[in-house]
């Protein structure tokens, strides 16, 4: 009981966490438990995602995981001046995973895996305070990853992996804060871009010190996303000539940037588990997100984001409660890249404290079952964008956000 | 085992909780933003087309939706405020018809030409909006375009039968309860707790917009003798509107008055420059030829014979330089002398024209409708009739300084009173002559620039050069809220101007 007890309070310790931007780190139902921890933790296929390397330290030959999580997030927004305010009505969200691994000798190991490191899903209400920024977006891209890993010595491994990425992004937004067609519909634009695709890699090596202590560190390259068809489509346009908004391609880019974790995990008391992950996201190269209608009558969308590279603070914990049952436990802290004066409602997020828990179910020797819930909570935070030009004048669109995720986890792990 | 369960169930629930994120301090809290010592439940409205939400010389739904009250009344929403009914219009096209006849023209909106010059046009397409077909009111927006002060008060005002004789007004004719209904009383009728009166502008803008062309009716305390262009006496303002007070107060509502701006600050009058006509040196002799007698000869006799003074002979000199020249213009301030010239051997056709001439100068105001007539031919066969220099400018395109003075006077007494009331009964007044004045002087910095009068660009002025855009409507909201909140202790939230558009682009 008084483990329990233990884990209840680790799980809703109260510190401060975040790994902000469009980063979404929900790849794996284990690891989410632990705070999303995995670099140095060596008990299943996520690993695959984590840190390749340890694959060729896997018991079984094979190994399967996979799962999902529906996300409800919430964003809420208000002008204390005006009384504007609007709360999004985004849909679910669902990132998934499934990973493979095979060991093919003693000291060889193969990881396949497909995941969803990085997405985005807000929907405000059409026509609210912040529609010229934003209406809508959704941004989800799809890796898929193989990799291949060699066991030096007992004490270290090493991997190397190819990764290809399947991006769709679509954004909804109007043109200005007041520009209506005859009838007072406002005039926005939808930007559509599917089937983006590109490459990158990732290194990886594990290193255990003791049979209860492993060291690990994983990197995964930048990758960008471009595009130049993406579609623009103009609804709700005036007829007149100083409009000459015509349905268009676009080009953009969008970076999926390059990200380190190095971590330890500790084995102790026979059936607890420590991990501690630190994650730098070098968001850096967020510079801007521009929009490059090909059109020439109709202006560029500039748009700087001007991100900073930001870090997570991970830390998980689990406890082999019985034959049967595991239970983690862990806490995040997420540090937001985003800068003061760049704040915009399409990526609402600041630092943030995220509370993971969950538990493994043992159907049998090969089959489990992995449940995982994680609850982001944002302090409320008074923020503005400051770059938004109309006319040659910059227009500042600011107030209160308060954000919340609320995540529920499912997932199987097969073990032959 | 349970335990977990329990754990884990506790821990979802948590989640559930906490789903929708909550501020500490919610605009949608009551208590956040303060009502005062006012009731704003039921608001209601009562002025004119500036109440109304009229623009672009028509009302239209989208200008309705940006009423100054329907901004108030949505601000209100945060102090209390109930639902706020407008007699909104079928359609975006403005214009009105009566029986299937059209009988107010469609709105203007900003084209293009095909030179690529914008200017405003009227819109093209049939309005739907129909008079006979009545819109169930009363409405918390009162406002009816083109009401003067004590129109409010009159009975049959809102008859359909009325619309056709020129005895009621289309618009009220619209949602008057009953043929014999008044304004005032259909407003009273809603039992507000709050009201706003702004009304008074008619009684002296349409004296201006006509260039003068009514009569100042300072004295006659008789209203029903007033034609639609005259100049309503102060002491007859100051006495309606005392009544209208009373009225809209019998149910113990608190509101706000709000005075009557200076209307020769607006577009209409600032927009067309005095000098407009351009003339070469050869040209400018060969005019200046035509009245060297006139100027020389006549104007002196007339000074000498007791027909005119000095001061207006030298008004009524006419001399063309080589640039940019005042137009002539036919002024009925000054003496008739037309049938002074035609006894002294003057063809009638010259006396006519010399009859009551004069060249525009600085403290005129030429209204907006003189761009379409200025240096047109007035005789298309006839190159010497070109209009401001071979033939004169017509009287109701120029706003004279003796006009002007005119309707200083009114406005001021009309204003006087208005103060007067809002203090003598504890009501929010509203100087929208001072912040139109700023407005127009200097411009109100907002967050996407600055709204000034400058006509289509300003941002504050709709295509007619009278009425004020959304965004002008929104400013004048702001301006409304302010002074309640002085008057009443509340903090209603205003709006950002910057939110509200402009004019609107539309090429037929």
């Amino acid at each position: 009981m008084k483990k329990i007890l233990f884990l209840a309070v680790f799980t809703l310790a109260s510190a401060v966490m975040y790994a902000g931007g469009f980063r979404v780190n929900l790849q794996g139902n284990k690891s989410l438990a632990m705070g999303h921890t995995g670099v140095a933790v060596v008990n299943n296929a996520e690993l695959v995602f984590h840190n390749p390397a340890g694959l060729v330290f896997l018991e079984n030959r094979l190994s399967i995981a996979a799962g999902g999580f529906p996300v409800f997030s919430n964003v809420a927004y208000q002008n204390t001046t005006t009384g504007e305010s609007a709360e999004t009505d985004s849909g679910v969200g669902t990132p998934f995973y499934i990973y493979a691994s095979y060991q093919a000798t003693d000291w060889l190991a193969f990881g396949l895996g497909v995941y969803t490191p990085y997405g985005s899903e807000v929907t405000y209400p059409d026509d609210w305070a912040g529609s010229h920024l934003v209406n809508n977006i959704d941004l989800a891209a799809i890796y898929f990853q193989a990799s291949a890993a060699i066991k030096v010595n007992k004490f270290f491994s090493f991997s190397a992996g190819f990764i290809f990425v399947n991006g769709n992004v679509s954004l909804n937004r109007n043109l200005s804060r007041t520009l209506t067609d005859l009838e007072g519909n406002r005039s926005e634009v939808t930007v559509d871009a599917s089937g983006v695709n590109d490459t990158g890699w990732t290194v990886s090596a594990l290193f255990n010190v003791t049979d209860n202590f492993r060291l690990g560190a994983t990197y995964r390259s930048l990758i960008r996303l471009e595009t130049d068809d993406a579609t623009a489509d103009f609804e709700n346009i005036p007829n007149s000539p100083a409009t000459p908004f015509e349905d268009t391609t676009a080009s953009a880019e969008v970076p999926l940037p390059a990200e380190i974790t190095v971590g330890l995990s500790y084995e102790f008391y026979d059936k607890w588990l420590f991990a501690f992950d630190l994650q730098t996201t070098y968001w850096s190269e967020f510079e801007n997100l521009d929009i490059d209608f090909a059109d020439p009558l109709i202006p560029d969308s500039v748009n700087p984001r001007n991100y900073e590279t930001a870090s997570t603070y991970r830390f998980g914990l689990q406890y082999e409660a019985s034959e049967r049952f595991t239970l983690r436990g862990g806490y995040y802290y997420d540090e937001s890249p985003i800068q003061a004066g760049f704040f915009s409602p399409e990526t609402p997020r600041n630092d943030s404290n995220n509370y993971t828990a969950g538990l493994t179910f043992d159907v049998n020797d090969r089959l489990q079952i992995d449940a995982s819930f994680l609850y982001v909570q944002f302090d409320e935070v008074d923020a503005s964008f400051d770059f938004f030009e109309e006319n040659g004048v910059l227009v500042p669109f600011g107030g209160t956000y308060k954000s919340n995720a609320f995540v529920p986890g499912l997932g199987v792990t097969y073990k032959l | 085992m349970k335990n977990y369960i329990k754990i884990t169930a506790a821990i979802v629930a948590l989640g559930f909780v906490s789903c929708d994120p909550e501020f500490d301090n919610s605009v949608d809290d009551a208590g956040f933003f303060e009502s005062g010592t006012a009731d704003f439940s039921n608001y209601v409205a009562v002025g004119n087309s500036l109440t109304a939400g009229f623009a672009d010389n028509a009302l239209y739904i989208t200008a309705q939706e940006t009423s100054y009250p329907n901004i108030m009344a949505n601000q209100f929403s945060f102090v209390g405020g109930g639902e706020f009914t407008q007699p909104l219009t079928d359609d975006n096209i403005g214009g009105l018809l009566l029986g299937g006849t059209q009988i107010q023209p469609n709105r203007f909106v900003l084209a293009f030409d095909a030179a690529g010059n914008p200017g405003p046009v009227v819109l093209e397409g049939t309005p739907t909006t129909d008079v006979a077909t009545s819109a169930v009111g009363p409405f918390n927006n009162m406002g009816v375009p083109g009401a003067k002060s004590f129109e409010l008060l009159a009975p049959g005002y809102g008859s359909v039968a009325g619309v056709t004789q020129g005895t009621a007004n289309p618009y009220f004719a619209r949602f008057a309860t009953s043929d014999n209904a008044t304004v005032i009383a259909d407003a009273v009728s809603l039992n507000p707790t709050f009201f706003s009166l702004w009304i008074g502008n008619n009684d002296i803008l349409s004296y201006a917009t006509s260039g003068g062309s009514g009569v100042d009716q300072l004295g006659n305390l008789d209203p029903s003798t007033y034609e639609s262009n005259d100049i309503t006496d102060p002491n007859v303002f100051a006495s309606v509107y005392s009544d209208q007070v009373t009225a809209l107060m019998s149910g113990g509502a608190q509101g706000a008055l709000v005075n009557i701006p200076d209307v020769t600050s607006i577009p209409f009058f600032t927009t067309v420059p005095t000098q407009s006509i351009p003339l070469d040196a050869a040209t400018a002799g060969v005019v200046n030829a035509q009245f060297g007698l006139y100027n020389t000869q006549v104007l002196p006799l007339l000074v000498g014979a007791g027909i005119i003074s000095q001061e207006e002979a030298d008004l009524r000199v006419v001399n063309f330089t080589a640039g940019v020249n005042f137009p002539i213009m036919t002024d009925d301030d000054l003496t008739d002398v037309t049938n002074i010239l035609i006894s002294q051997g003057i063809d009638p056709a010259t006396a006519g024209l010399l009859g009551q001439l004069r060249q525009v100068n600085d403290n005129d105001l030429m209204v907006l409708l003189a761009a379409g007539v200025l240096g047109t031919l007035a005789d298309p066969s006839n190159p010497a009739s070109v209009i401001g220099v071979g033939v004169p400018l017509a009287d109701q395109f120029v706003l004279a300084a003796s006009e002007q003075a005119r309707i200083s006077t009114a406005a001021a007494g009309f204003n006087a009173a208005i103060e007067g009331l809002a203090a003598a009964n504890g009501l929010a007044f509203v100087d929208a002559r001072s912040a139109l004045a700023e407005v127009a002087a200097t411009g109100v910095p907002f967050s996407g620039g600055v709204l000034t009068s400058q006509f289509v660009t300003g941002g504050a002025f709709s295509l007619d050069g009278v009425h004020p855009t959304p965004r002008g409507y929104a400013f004048t909201a702001n301006v409304i809220i302010n002074a309640i909140n002085a008057q009443y202790g509340g903090t209603i939230p205003t709006v950002d101007i910057g939110n509200f558009g402009t004019i609107t682009l539309e090429n037929n």
